[in-house]
């Protein structure tokens, strides 16, 4: 089983609260009572700039979440951050582990460049300000999946600062609204991973496995804009759709991890229970960071890594050995289109709803799914939209599947939606022929079609002559129809719809019975 | 042989005087002889023996490694080495055999080098005597030196027997001893704080601390790794710079190691006049404390650089004093970090206690780690917990830049070379050593030495003369931050002038009695 590669650090998750005018946390109605008090404490220990500086006044306030995040993400690479270890999944226990990622004495860290060079890149993707010198520091911590005894992270000196994270929640009323809202990047950080530990309950024992530790994460921290778990949600779904861009992190978490995280975000009062029995335990309020105070990392400089130096265009040594130095400007130009660019273009460029180009960038695979069918079809870009975003969607979820694993492929999707485009079949028509090829039977959308005998009647003949039978057979809905009912038309279409087995495109139908009716 | 310098033997050895066999079961018998020195916790004999008999056929073919090649050495143990154990004298590494060789090490068998055995040390290079080890503490030499012997025989107050043998000084004492007493030609020692001079002083050596990131430390199990330096011992100067020119170099194990080599191989010129070099005189190590045999010996040497043309000037490094505590701080404070590893989980010592992974911990580090160790984790601790960061660590950061601040402008005021004392006193005798505890003594006896470190610069302690009592006196060069070939040519004048003694041990390796007894007082020794 693979383990989820974008973690929540389990120290990294910092809740807090602080005033804000009442209105300001959308969607979610604020925690009252007994839970603001057990909050408080977060609130005065957080010590998280307030958002809004205006002094409240006197019961005019309510309580408001302030989430801040840091988010882990791991680095694509194929070598460890600081030792030319392997990085691989399912690979047996502690087969990928240097003398160094074991931490035998003498061994010492050799930067990945790789690892900065995606630093380096989200960095800029998240408008940070890229330092062109910054640090290493040794956080300290006895743990058994730690065999250092310290890790080596960023603290005093990151490699990016000051950036920020936009992200579109749809809360609009009208349909397809997405609001823009932005939370800033405090500082982008590389670190090491550490191990994984395997209790063994049974004999009281503790496995470590190493092939995780050393491998490099990207920390990102984010300050405390986020105003509830929905927000957060999607704020970190959008850093994992950049890192996927970028490449820099396949940030691939299961979908249940997905799951139970927004999950967890959006149901505050998960963090929240868990102070409270804490609460009960002691009798007293304490709060997370207060017990995670007690932990004092003593941290101090790394001092087998000199500071990495970053050059940019104007700063580059003119004698500089590529393979030794890292060029910001370099790998500003090799950024690849971003997210939100993405999405702009699938609106100006198919005309579709701004929450549609949402949904086909959030789930993994769908774009690309969506953008080979437009490139095979002659149908509207809208109607392969509709298609790919309500039946296709709507069968992958209903099966809990991925794109890559649907069984119908982008060109099954084209042909089919051919069919409808040349008015050859119906749209329920083409509908049923979907539900064939979901069933995996190997046959073309055109093998559907003439096995079942869906073609439209092209007949016209042969469809008048049903029409007239209807009529005949129902003279109590002609009569309607000709005293003026509007539905009444509706009522024959169905009729002659249903003699034909579904095979007559109603708006011919329609034209025909209107001929006929003489309206 | 024996007493031969490393050039003379590898001369000797392409020659054919002598085979790299028999030169390696000479050195063999000779660390029999001196066990009871303790210089070597391990003597990996069937090794240097299968070393010695590749290097014979390579000098039969023709096929010579080098100047290295067939040459004894020792390494202190706590540079790792493939496959023989690395116990940087502690319980904690007892039985650890690292599946490594540290680079140096690496670089020295690459070149035909014959490991003859790991030597003894302080406890992970915490101390100044080499005293403070689980393997017991290293005799100097040079207590039963000719030398020495006729001296204490003149003196009506000195005590017979052996009762009052001499420390090495450390913490390398056992490369010292080992090169002391002729049983290898060169010896690896680290130098954090002096741990290189201070026992070369000691021993009558040439100990050799190059500039930081001159030398891998990759493979060095670290005191502190912004300090240490792989330190060469070896009884010449010459000796001193062709170890030098083999460890010189970047090593991509080791990002602190500089990218532009030194000219390899590197061979010093012998210095016809010194007219053009400025020697600074630092007025601040002129301390009460030092020993007038000393100070008398240091400004000798002065007057001598004078008398040959050299400009001699006293310069100020004012925040000498502050050195010291400003060592204690930073070096402690990475001791604490540095020792976090030895958890008793991977390697080396576990206690028996189970009953949780933090019982185990604590228990593992108390068993494993002596009162020296305990202590400066302790005090480094508390030098990084966040409410003293910036009063201590940080404070001492600034203070040490200060320090190599100072050492800067006296070079920049036109002085080549500082001239300086290696050690306030000569070598004391063990029970004298012990009567303070190990921190007083550190120091003390890092006095001289250890600015050199927090600086980075490279420094040679070279013996001057013999004391009244018939031990050895070094006196240290410190030169600019990467000229170490400068600084050695340097050294290499002043040792040509100096002309400083052979060690003189036959009587002693001849009589057997003597020995016997001995072995009986480090076996005593070892138990304590």
């Amino acid at each position: 089983m693979a383990a989820p590669m974008l973690r929540w650090g389990c120290r990294g998750r910092r809740w807090a609260l602080a005033w804000v005018d009442g209105g300001s946390c959308h969607r979610r109605g604020a925690p009252t009572g007994s839970t603001s008090n057990r909050i408080r404490g977060q609130s005065s220990l957080a010590q998280q700039p307030l958002r809004t500086a205006q002094k409240p006044r006197k019961g005019e306030h309510k309580w408001a979440a302030v989430v801040g995040l840091e988010i882990h993400a791991q680095i694509s690479s194929n070598s460890k951050l600081f030792s030319g270890s392997q990085v691989r999944f399912s690979a047996p226990p502690n087969s990928l582990v240097s003398f160094f990622d074991a931490s035998l004495p003498g061994t010492l860290p050799v930067l990945n460049r790789r690892c900065v060079e995606a630093a380096v890149m989200t960095g800029l993707a998240l408008n940070c300000h890229i330092n062109k010198k910054s640090l290493f520091d040794r956080k300290h911590y006895f743990y058994a999946d730690l065999p250092a005894g310290y890790q080596i992270t960023q603290q005093r000196l990151p490699i990016a600062v000051n950036g920020s994270l936009t992200y579109g929640i749809s809360a609009g009323k009208e349909r397809g609204q997405v609001i823009p809202k932005t939370v800033r990047v405090k500082q982008i950080q590389l670190e090491q991973d550490s191990g994984k530990s395997l209790h063994d309950d049974l004999r009281s024992q503790t496995l470590v496995d190493l092939n995780r530790a050393g491998v490099g994460l990207l920390e990102v921290v984010l300050e405390p804009d986020l105003s509830c778990g929905e927000e957060a949600a999607t704020a970190v779904r959008e850093l994992q759709l950049i890192l996927q861009a970028l490449g820099t992190s396949q940030a691939n978490m299961a979908d249940y991890e997905i799951q139970r995280q927004i999950s967890e975000l959006e149901n505050g009062g998960e963090i929240l229970n868990e102070t409270r029995s804490f609460h009960e335990k002691l009798g007293c309020t304490v709060s997370m960071r207060d017990k995670e105070a007690k932990q004092d990392y003593r941290f101090m400089p790394e001092p087998n890594l000199p500071p990495l130096l970053l050059y940019d265009a104007t700063s580059l040594p003119t004698d500089a050995d590529p393979q030794q130095v890292i060029n910001i400007d370099q790998i500003r130009e090799m950024l690849p289109e971003l997210p939100s660019v993405t999405r702009e273009r699938l609106v100006q460029q198919y005309g579709m709803l701004p929450e549609h180009s949402f949904t086909l960038l959030n789930e993994v695979g769908l774009l690309e799914f969506f953008q080979n069918v437009i490139k095979e079809t002659r149908a509207e870009p809208k109607k392969v939209t509709s298609w790919v975003l309500n039946i296709f969607l709507g069968y992958l979820k209903q099966e809990n599947l991925a794109v890559s694993e649907s069984p119908v492929t982008p060109s099954a999707l084209a042909e089919l939606l051919d069919l409808l485009d040349s008015r050859t079949i119906s749209s329920s028509a083409a509908k049923q022929v979907f539900e064939e090829l979901w069933k995996r039977e190997g046959k073309t959308p055109g093998q559907i079609v003439s096995e079942k005998q869906l073609e439209l009647m092209q007949d016209r003949g042969a469809l008048e002559q049903f029409c007239y039978s209807v009529m005949k057979d129902h003279p109590q809905v002609v009569m309607d129809v000709k005293k003026g009912n509007p539905r009444a038309i509706n009522k024959l279409i169905g009729l002659v719809r249903k003699a034909t087995l579904n095979r007559a495109d109603p708006a011919v139908i329609k034209e025909i019975l209107e001929k006929q009716l003489s309206l | 042989m024996l007493g031969q310098t490393l050039r003379e033997v590898s001369a000797a050895l392409k020659q054919g005087q002598i085979t790299p066999t028999e030169l390696c079961q000479k050195c063999l018998s000779l660390i029999k002889k001196t066990k009871f020195l303790n210089a070597y916790i391990t003597v990996s004999e069937e090794v240097a023996l299968k070393q010695a008999e590749e290097s014979e056929k390579r000098y039969k073919n023709g096929q010579s490694l080098g100047d290295l090649d067939g040459i004894p050495i020792a390494v202190k143990d706590n540079f790792s080495t493939s496959g023989i154990e690395t116990t940087c004298a502690s319980n904690m590494l007892k039985g650890y055999v690292p599946p490594y060789n540290a680079t140096v090490v690496q670089k020295l068998l690459d070149q035909g080098a014959l490991l003859m055995g790991k030597t003894n040390l302080d406890e992970f290079a915490m101390g100044s005597g080499s005293t403070d080890g689980v393997f017991g503490p290293v005799k100097n030499p040079w207590s039963y030196s000719k030398q020495y012997r006729e001296k204490r025989k003149q003196n009506p107050h000195s005590e017979s027997g052996d009762s009052d043998w001499l420390i090495t000084g450390g913490s390398s004492g056992g490369s010292a001893a080992a090169v002391s007493a002729f049983t290898c030609y060169a010896a690896l020692g680290s130098d954090t704080g002096g741990s290189t001079r201070n026992p070369a002083a000691h021993c009558g050596l040439v100990g050799f601390k190059p500039s930081y990131g001159l030398v891998s430390r990759h493979g060095l199990i670290p005191l502190v790794n912004s300090m240490d330096v792989p330190g060469i011992l070896t009884r010449c100067v010459d000796d001193a710079a062709m170890v030098l020119g083999v460890l010189a170099g970047h090593d991509p194990k080791d990002s602190t190691t500089v990218h532009d080599p030194i000219n390899k191989p590197l061979v010093l010129s012998s210095l016809a006049d010194v007219s053009k070099l400025c020697i600074g005189i630092p007025k601040e190590y002129l301390v009460p404390e030092l020993s007038s045999e000393i100070q008398s010996l240091w400004s000798r040497a002065a007057d001598l650089f004078e008398s040959e043309g050299a400009k001699v000037i006293e310069v100020s490094l004012p925040h000498t004093s502050y050195s010291i505590v400003c060592y204690h701080v930073l070096c402690t404070s990475e001791v604490a970090s540095n020792m976090a590893r030895f958890d008793g989980l991977q390697y080396g010592h576990r206690c028996d206690i189970d009953v949780s992974t933090e019982a185990m911990y604590a228990a593992t580090r108390r068993e494993g780690f002596n009162d020296v160790v305990r202590g400066r984790i302790l005090s480094g601790n508390f030098f990084l917990l966040k409410e003293n960061y910036e009063n201590y660590f940080v404070k001492a950061q600034k203070v040490r830049r200060l320090i190599a601040n100072d050492f800067v402008n006296a070079f920049n005021s036109g002085v080549d070379v500082l001239l300086t004392p290696t050690t306030l006193s000569e070598a004391v005798p063990y029970l004298e050593f012990i009567k303070e505890d190990n921190r007083t003594r550190s120091a003390q006896d890092d006095i001289f030495t250890q600015a050199v470190n927090m600086a980075g610069l490279p420094a040679v302690s070279i013996p001057i003369a013999l004391s009244n009592q018939g031990l050895p006196i070094g006196l240290q060069f410190i030169g600019r931050a990467f000229y170490d070939q400068q600084l050695l040519t340097v050294a290499k004048w002043f040792e040509k002038q100096v002309q400083f003694p052979v060690i003189q041990l036959q009587e002693l390796m001849d009589d057997c009695s003597a020995i016997l007894e001995n072995e009986k007082l480090a076996s005593v020794s070892l138990k304590q």
